[in-house]
């Protein structure tokens, strides 16, 4: 092999090496958290919203062809969410608009995430995997606004932008 | 043209070009069906089906015409090309018309479903939607078939080596044998969802399916298929051409190696496709996603050596200075059509590499998970390198094992820089509307692009539509090729039926030490597999998942006997 072969060899490796240790740093350093699993049993197959302290909420978001329950979820800014989502038909999908929750919801299994809502706003939630006809409307959305403040959904501005 | 004259056998001649036919015509219909999903998308068409099929079963005809029938039949045909040109072995005649034969039938029999309607599930299956019997049957004869002519061309292979024990394998002989190692590792995983999992299901004799587990195995096959697509893009670029280019290969011993690391890391790395699923733990998808970053090497060196033998070429016609020989390739060179079908994708594949390994690392997957990023990655990587690949080579088949004049050559070479224009506005749009959250698959006509839906997103808006105005240029594209494709068909055949085959010499002799045997390499590949696969297998299997009853797509009530 060429010299320059070899030196490319050499180069691709390091490079992806490079990102392999920048890979590593985002997940341990940035706490970026990738889903992991959980066994399919009881809270997860009713959707609801339970509060476990100040700022600290359990949301079970189970999806249904062709909804989310919860269709909406209220919390204030600034909370902390462990989302629990679970599939009761087909294989449904989301993402939190802004955010960095992408989960599949996979009927038989459930799927974790943790994340921090800061920014008052509308983050929308869309099913982004093919579930059947009525895929392209099935969307829900988390609304952050502070408990006092009675404000309609009209006036808040989407914070997932 | 340089290489040697040699009459393929008539069976062989004609499989090929039955097999390229048969799939360039149903290339059609994936193309017609590929035009309407921009359409839909950006709102151009704002209805739940049109002319009579629906957006979920055009997106299923897209994907499984494109993506399995026409790959699968162009790599078969150009197989038994490369194997009987280089080897020279005869294959026997009617075990070629079986396989043939099985892909036909298969094809249809999946095909009629999903034009009935039966089979919107999308060619990745999406258990538990189910399809009718009939369509996961004619998928199981389509692999079925395609696995025939790779036992053939081993045995070919072996007959070969026992008759020059001194001589090493033609680099195109390896590039089609990687190609068909890596398809027969990717498919005995689908073959067990499909046979094992799925038709029982389908047919009722199981009342539930394990969609944790289907959605694994389907992954175990879903990458490896994408090297599957590759690989023969790998054997145009190395073997063909740098002759094209008036040069030599630069360095045959690293053609060879890529084409054995694509053995050793193809396959595991499905787990990079399941970051976001639940019952799978997240240390084996790190797992995965570092065996991910190993098979993007190959494709460095890959980069490498193909732009340096264009180098080559173009220094030997003059080229001078740093940047200087740029303008000595023959871009728009009638008669070496075959470089303008290969350069395009390789500026694509820039885009395609980049962005793919966006998606496999670990962290960043979730901001492009099933967004719109993901079709705009891959329509620079199967949309780039390896469909102008396959249609070049395509056409190359029609005009050498056909006997046919090409037709309408000034047309034909602009169709591969119009595709790449098309390709580039596409992948922009659904890039940067992905980014944005916009989900694939999805016939956003009805919500997320309609002003009138209280689901409207107008910050995606733009981008959809870039997105549809590269959709309509790569379409423009495609009615060129389609109209040089059949008007060369028709055209009356003239000379004898001889194949020009232009074949690389390598630009200096080499000990080809370990990259001579396949052996060593699939060894290697099935510790790895083992390695990646058994300990997440046995995580799906150990009863933490509920099993799922079939669903019909238009119904929440799951469909019961």
């Amino acid at each position: 092999m060429e010299r320059n072969e070899r030196l490319i060899l050499v180069a691709s490796g390091t490079l992806m090496g490079v990102f392999l240790i920048l890979l590593v740093y985002s997940g341990l350093g940035l706490s970026v958290v990738v889903p992991t699993c959980v066994t399919d049993v009881a809270p997860f197959t009713g959707g609801k919203v339970e509060q476990k302290g100040i700022g600290q909420y359990d949301v079970y978001l189970v999806s249904r062809m062709w909804f989310f329950d919860p269709g909406e979820i209220r919390v204030p800014p600034g909370s902390d969410i462990n989302l629990y989502l679970s599939s009761l038909d087909v294989t449904h999908g989301i993402y939190i608009e802004g955010t960095n929750v992408n989960l599949m919801a996979v009927p038989g299994s459930v799927n974790f995430a943790r994340v921090r809502l800061e920014r008052e706003g509308v983050y929308r939630i869309f099913c982004h995997e093919y579930c059947g006809l009525g895929h392209q409307n099935m969307a829900g959305k988390i609304v952050v606004a502070r408990e006092a403040s009675a404000v309609s959904d009209a006036n808040l501005a989407p914070a997932g932008r | 043209m340089q290489g040697t004259n040699f009459t393929v056998d008539r069976t062989h001649r004609w499989a090929a070009l039955v097999l390229v036919v048969v799939a360039t015509t149903l290339l059609v219909l994936g193309i017609y069906h590929g035009l309407l999903q921009v359409l839909y998308r950006a709102g151009w068409i704002r209805a739940a089906s049109f002319l009579g099929l629906d957006y979920y079963q055009g997106l299923t005809l897209h994907g499984v015409v494109n993506a399995i029938v026409y790959t699968t039949f162009f790599e078969v045909a150009f197989g038994y090309v490369v194997i009987t040109h280089f080897l020279r072995v005869p294959l026997d005649a009617r075990v070629t018309s079986l396989a043939v034969g099985l892909m036909l039938v298969g094809t249809v029999m999946a095909a009629v479903p999903i034009l009935l309607g039966q089979a919107s599930v999308l060619y990745t299956f999406y258990p538990p939607l189910k399809a009718s019997p009939w369509f996961y049957l004619g998928a199981s004869l389509l692999v079925i078939g395609s696995w025939i002519p790779f036992f053939q061309w081993i045995a070919a292979y072996l007959r070969w080596r026992r008759l020059h024990p001194d001589r090493d394998t033609p680099l195109a002989v390896v590039g089609m044998l990687a190609t068909f190692t890596v398809w027969l590792i990717a498919t005995i995983p689908l073959a067990v969802e499909v046979l094992v999992l799925l038709l029982p299901w389908s047919l009722g004799w199981t009342a539930s399916v394990d969609v944790v587990l289907a959605r694994t195995l389907f992954w175990f096959f879903g990458h490896p298929l994408v090297y599957f697509w590759l690989l023969p893009a790998y054997v145009m670029y190395y073997v063909m051409v740098p002759p094209l280019v008036g040069g030599k290969l630069f360095s045959d011993k690293a053609a060879r190696l890529a084409f054995l690391l694509f053995i050793v890391f193809s396959a595991p790395v499905g787990l990079h496709h399941q970051y976001a699923d639940p019952g799978v733990s997240s240390s084996y998808k790190w797992l995965h996603g570092i065996f991910t970053f190993c098979v993007a090497i190959p494709s460095f060196i890959t980069a490498f050596t193909v732009a340096a033998s264009l180098e080559h070429g173009a220094r030997q016609n003059g080229g001078q200075g740093l940047f200087g020989w740029w303008a000595k390739l023959p871009y728009l060179d009638e008669q070496r059509y075959l470089f303008a079908y290969a350069f395009p994708g390789l500026v694509l594949f820039l885009f395609g590499g980049i962005t793919g390994i966006v998606n496999a690392s670990v962290t960043m997957n979730n901001v492009v998970h099933n967004t719109a990023w993901v079709p705009g990655h891959f329509h620079t990587t199967l949309g780039g390198p390896v469909f102008l690949a396959f249609l070049g080579l395509s056409l190359w088949m029609l005009t050498e094992l056909g006997g046919k004049p090409l037709r309408l050559p000034r047309w034909n070479v602009v169709v591969p820089y119009l595709w790449a224009a098309g390709v580039i506005l596409f992948s922009i749009g659904l890039s940067v509307a992905g980014i944005l959250g916009e989900p694939r698959r999805t016939n956003l006509a009805l919500s997320y692009s309609n002003p009138e839906s209280p689901l409207f997103q107008r910050h995606w808006e733009l981008w959809t539509q870039l997105g549809a105005v590269g959709g309509v240029l790569m379409t423009a594209a495609m009615v060129i090729y389609f109209a040089v494709f059949f008007s060369t068909l028709l055209a009356p055949a003239q000379q004898v039926a001889e194949l020009r085959f232009p074949t690389a010499e390598p630009l200096r002799h080499e000990s080809l030490g370990a990259t001579r045997n396949f052996t060593p390499w699939v060894v290697v590949a099935i510790i790895f597999l083992i390695i990646a696969y058994a300990p997440p297998l046995v995580e799906v299997l150990g009863g933490n998942t509920v099993p799922s009853p079939p669903y019909h797509p238009f119904s929440p009530v799951p469909l019961t006997k």
